[in-house]
Order: C-alpha cells, then structure tokens, then sequence
C-alpha cells in the first residue's frame, strides 16, 4: 500500500468517498483535504470526485458495524476538530479492521480524540439550545450565533419542534450557512453575507423586558462573575440579548424594514423557503 | 402601572427563591400549540444571572402582596415595599412573547398570600389555564402550591404545571413557630403528601390509558433556607433524606439566607449569605441522589456539620481511609462511586473501558477521572501514580489545595463593582 494525500469538495459524501477510494485503490491516506485547502506536499495526491452511491455503500457499511460509529462520524464531521477528516477516517479504518469491541474504551488512542471533538460539539449545541436569542421581524423568527462547531445540522430537531408553527431561521456567523424552517420544512443552506433588520418598537419592548428581568433576578448579595463566566463562557454573550448595548433596546425604522418588514437582506419574505440547491455539507446522507 | 414596572417588582420579590429548573419534563411538540419541553434530561439553562445561578424560567410572583408576616421574607405584610400584581392576560403575553424569543424555558410562578390561600391559587389556575387553553402554552410550568390551599384546587393546579413544588423553608417546627407564625408543619406536608399520592395515581392511570391526564409529571420539589435559623447540617441533610425517601421528592434546594430584615430572631444585616455551606449540602445532596449515600454515612452527632475545607465526598474518604485503594480493574459500581474525583459518568466509563483490556492510569484521565482527587484513592493495575507518597495530614493538604481554585473567592470590592452595572 502506498501513502497518498485525497482531495475532496468538502461534503460528508465526499469524505465517504475518499474512505471507498482508499479501499478501492489499496492506499493508506496521510491526509485528507477539502479541495480549496490543497497545498502541494511531497506526498501523492489525488482528486476524489464525489459519487453518492459510494458514500451510501461506506455509510451503510458502518451502520452496519455499528450504529453508534455512524453517529459519531456523522457528528464528528461537524466538528472543528483540526484535521478531522483524518481522524475520522481512522477511526472507520480501524472499525473495519477490529469490529466494534474498541469503542467500548473511551479512552482508545484513535476513538478518543473523535469522541472528545462530538462530545465537544454536543455540549456547545446543548448550550446554544437555551443561549440562542430570537427577534420577532414582522412575524417571522430570526436569530443568530456564532458556534465553534457547525451546530446547525444539531440544533435543527429542537428548534423546529418548539416553534413547529412558526417560522424562523438561525444564522450561523461561523460557517456562513442559516437554517431555515418554514410550514413544517427545515433546510440548511450557505448563506455568506447577513444582516439582522433593526427592532420594531414591539420587538425593542421585550427585549427592554427581558434585559430588566435579567438585571432583577440577580441577588446582589451573592454576585460571583466566575461562576456565571464557567456556566457561561463569554464567547457566547456577543449574540445574548441580555449583554448588548442601549441601542440594542431602541427602535429604529429603517427605510429597508418599512418596506419589507421581517426580511433582512438575503432571507427571503416570510412563508417562502429558499430555492433548492445543493445539500448543506453537513447534511448526512 | 406598566408591565415593565411589574415584572421589576415582581422578578424582585420572586428572586429568593432557588428552584429554577425544566428538568423532567416530557411535553413533545403537539401540532397547533407552542413550545416543548423535551430537550434533553438536564433541563435547559437560557441564561446565567449575574450571581452565577442558572434561569430557565421567567420566575416572578402572580402578585406580591402577602397576608403573612414572616419574619425572614421580603413580601412579609409588615415590610414596606411597593406591592404590585400581574394580570392572567399579562403574564401570559409576557411568557409566550419570552418563549418565543427564546428567552426562557417556561414559567416559574409563585405568589405572595393575596386575601387567603384558595384565593390565591384561584389566581394562579386562572392564569395558567389561560396560557395552556387560549394562548396554547406546550413550554414547561412550575407551579408552587400555596400551603392552606383546598386540595380541589392543588389538583387542578397540577393537572395544568408540570412541576408543583411547596416550600418548607424552615427546616424545623422550632424555626417555624419563630419565624413564620401563621404557616404551621402540617400546612405544609399536606400538600406535599397530597402531590405525591395524585401523582402516583395519575402514573398508574397512565399505564392503563394512554391520554389519562398527567399530573405534575415532573414531580415536586421543596427549598429550605439555610443559615436562617440554628438547625445544623446533619438536621438538613436528615430531613432531606427523609423527604426524598417518604415524599419521593425530585429535588430538594438549597437557599442561603440572605439578611432582609432587622430583626432579634435572625442573623443580623451585614451577615454574609452561608454560600459555602449550601454549596457543601449542594454536593451532599448529589451524593444521596446519584452515589448512593446516606445522610448518616456523611454526617453523625459527633460531625454534626460539614468540613468547610473539603467536599463531604472527600471528607467521607478521609475518615474511611481502609476502604482505599480501590482497584478500577476489579471493583463494583458502587465502590468506584466511593472514590473522590470519579463520578457518575466515569465510572460507567470506567465499567465500559475495561471490558476491552486492563486499565492504566495514564487511562483515567481521558475517561474522565479527576486524577488531582482521585490519585490518593485509587490504583490501576496495581499501581498507583508515580512518586506518590503522603500521609493522611499531607493528604488533606493535597484535597484542599485541590478544590481552593474551584471556589469562589469573595473579596470586598465587588458589591461596589456590581452596584455600577
């Protein structure tokens, strides 16, 4: 077997199908890229078109080994663990060789950084399922964060249950890419330049309310900014309605939210969902 | 008077109270209605208060106007404060615009003794029947029963919260009878026993036929206030288990007494709050819940209270120091559960891991053990960490050093800090 570095677009499929074409060609990868990233090295490399047949065959193949290894390859692309790729790839190599006994041991050198990188990715989601903030714009949700971890594809199953008559998108800052979710359909798609319409004077109303009840609940006499910072921490207050400024809390009628209330740039009017396009890279297959 | 003004005085008159949880709720989005309460078993934090505790609800009092006057409590009917009361149609605007926006989880509501008790809870019914039926309210509710209340109207509280709880707050008659002189123990079991058996009913009913209504399907749960009165923590923690044994209680808080009031039968006003000891009954209660403990292994007349220096956990350690070391390779469930710096979740790593080979130390870690704590206490194939030597003396050292950065340090400028936000 030869060592190679494979190239692919960046899609879940795409990474399946390097694992296939590894196995096809009998090589063992060193590295595992998206297209854009490329850097010649002295390794071979190869471009891996992405084939959806092939990813179903591996994807199914590791359900089949172990259904809890699927979830966390699924998962474990969906992190911002360094290199991921390759440590995922890893882990389905050793599955295959090994069987499923291994991931008994949470402490395994080749499962513990995927299942550290997923639990990491978890715990952000489970955060962000109470620190996300939404405006109402003109009837329509729309919220924004900005996560380590693509949370969205995570996120989606709570978030669409609880306002299942709603319609809301989030936007994730990080990876340029928004949920959707509109007369029961939920989609996720890149969405690279967003702004959030100013507040209605409904909107600044409530959020004027909740930054006041914020303030009141906290018992003076006990204050401990540690202990709110470790529950807490701080990257997450940039989107929290409760630490933005004053202006945050005005209302301002901007000439664009007159005219087409609740749609800020790029979101389409309410009730519509964007046309279909490719499938989000964190979509599983 | 408007809404902000009410929510301000209101959210202050509530903020004593500890409960703040959506744990144990089981509501699936349903078609027509807004909101779930099925996240996840932990519960939901929305957001974190400056003095550090987690707010899932938006916790305010139905009014706060109280024809009780007990000494330890803001809305006490002799204390002079602006006194203020919600409409069911306000509330219920306020909770639905919050979920929506998703501020909150749900609704903590609570109530001062407006006229009687059944007058009170009738307020209460009537607001939440409103959120549930017009405005189709699917979020978490947690309700508190007012003690002296009818049981027809704690049912019907019960079938529309998910959660009921009734504060004790005193943790002895001696405390009530001083204290809180118009609440009597009886007042307050009562409710609490009623709950308890409606709730077991409404399971049995549930196993039959499957849209039997449920009541308070997240269970109760109570608070004491700690440091009020002279009871010590062996007293708490017994009563604790007590409850959790006889009233199959979810949970049961903790709150620090926050001086108030002048007055001759409690702590003066520039007392601090006993943080640490609630932290320290915090950590024992976990032990009684999820370690398998008991309050008099913890505790007994001799230790009546607990070792500020260390976490009771580690204190049990110390005084039990022949039932270490424990091999991770060999022992059962309950024994790694005894060894300070491994938890619930690391000891069912543990059990997991080693079913695939012999454990090391250098294993532990990434498993979840605490290794700081927990090197003292356990081996791993038979050894223990490289040039480990202690005494007990150096040992506790060890444990203190160990836990000091985790605790809060409260040094005197910060009230002024907080006083500028």
């Amino acid at each position: 077997m030869t060592e190679m570095v494979y190239c692919y677009d960046g899609s879940f499929e795409g990474f399946l199908c390097c694992v296939f074409d590894s196995y096809a060609n009998r090589e063992v990868l060193t590295a595992i890229c998206r297209d854009e990233d490329f850097i010649p090295t002295l390794f071979a490399s190869r471009a891996i078109p992405t084939d959806r047949d092939h990813a179903g065959r591996v994807y199914r193949k590791i359900v089949k080994c172990s259904p809890w290894a699927a979830e966390l390859v699924r998962k474990g692309f969906l992190t911002c663990l360094p290199d991921r790729e390759i440590h995922l790839y890893r882990l389905v190599r050793k599955l295959l060789r090994e069987g499923p006994g291994f991931l008994g041991n949470l402490s395994d050198p080749v499962l513990y950084p995927v299942a550290r990188a997923v639990r990491h990715l978890e715990g952000e989601a489970h955060l962000l399922k109470g620190f996300v903030r939404f405006s109402d714009l003109g009837g329509v949700l729309g919220g924004e964060i900005e996560p380590k971890n693509r949370v969205l594809p995570i996120l989606r199953g709570h978030f669409c249950a609880r306002y299942l008559n709603e319609k809301f998108f989030l936007y994730d800052r990080t990876h340029r890419e928004a949920l959707f979710y509109a007369a029961g359909k939920a989609m996720i798609r890149p969405l690279a330049d967003f702004q959030m319409a100013p507040p209605d004077e409904n909107e600044a109303a409530y959020r004027l309310l909740w930054k006041r009840f914020y303030d009141t609940i906290a018992i003076k006499e006990r204050y401990n900014p540690k202990c709110r910072m470790t529950n807490m921490p701080k990257r997450y207050w940039n989107t929290m309605t409760e630490f933005q400024d004053e202006s945050y809390f005005t209302a301002r009628s901007s000439p664009a939210a007159v005219s087409d209330p609740g749609a800020p740039a790029g979101i389409p009017a309410p009730g519509t969902l964007p046309a279909p396009g490719p499938s989000s890279p964190g979509s599983a297959p | 008077m408007d809404v902000l003004e009410k929510l301000t005085i209101l959210t202050d008159a509530a903020k004593y109270d500890a409960a703040c949880t959506s744990s144990g709720g089981s509501r699936t989005a349903k078609k027509g209605y807004i909101g779930n309460t099925s996240t996840s078993l932990a519960g939901c934090c929305h957001t974190f208060s400056a003095d550090g505790r987690c707010v899932t609800l938006l916790k305010v009092l139905m009014t706060n106007r109280c024809v009780y006057d007990c000494k330890y409590c803001v809305n006490r009917r002799s204390n002079e404060t602006k006194r203020a009361a919600f409409t069911p149609e306000e509330l219920a605007d306020l909770t639905i615009n919050f979920y929506r926006r998703n501020y909150i989880e749900g609704l903590f509501l609570s109530s001062g003794v407006f006229r009687s008790p059944d007058y009170t809870t009738e307020l209460m019914i009537r607001s939440l029947r409103l959120l549930r039926e017009t405005y189709r309210f699917n979020g978490y509710i947690h309700a508190k029963a007012i003690p002296g209340a009818a049981p027809e109207l704690v049912e019907q509280l019960g079938f529309l919260a998910d959660r009921l709880s009734v504060n004790i707050e005193l943790p002895s008659e001696a405390g009530l009878k001083a204290l809180a002189p118009d609440k009597t123990k009886q007042a307050i079991l009562t409710p609490m026993r009623q709950i308890q058996a409606r709730n077991q009913q409404s399971r049995e009913e549930l196993a039959k036929y499957r849209h039997a209504p449920k009541f308070a399907p997240a269970g109760q749960s109570t608070q004491l206030i700690v440091g009020a009165t002279a009871d010590n923590d062996l007293h708490i923690l017994r009563l604790t288990q007590g409850l959790y044994d006889r009233y199959r209680l979810k949970r049961v808080f903790y709150s620090a007494y926050v001086p108030v009031v002048e007055h001759a039968l409690l702590p003066a006003r520039d007392v601090k709050p006993p943080l640490l000891r609630e932290h320290r009954l915090y950590q024992a209660d976990w032990l009684l819940r999820f370690y398998g403990f008991r309050a008099q292994e913890l505790l007994d007349e001799a230790h009546p209270d607990f070792d500020p220096r260390v976490d009771p956990k580690c204190s049990w350690a110390l005084a039990h120091l022949d039932f270490f070391p424990v091999e991770v390779n060999a022992a059962d469930y309950e024994s790694l559960l005894r060894i300070p710096g491994v938890g619930v979740t690391s000891a069912r790593s543990i059990l997991a891991a080693r079913r695939t080979g012999p454990l090391h130390l250098e294993n532990l870690p990434k498993l979840g053990v605490v290794m700081k704590r927990a090197q003292y206490f356990l081996t791993a194939s038979g050894k223990t960490a490289d040039g480990l030597r202690f005494t007990p003396d150096s040992l506790l050292r060890g444990l203190i050093a160990a836990e000091r950065p985790l605790l809060p340090q409260p040094p005197m400028e910060q009230l002024s800090l907080f006083a500028a936000v």
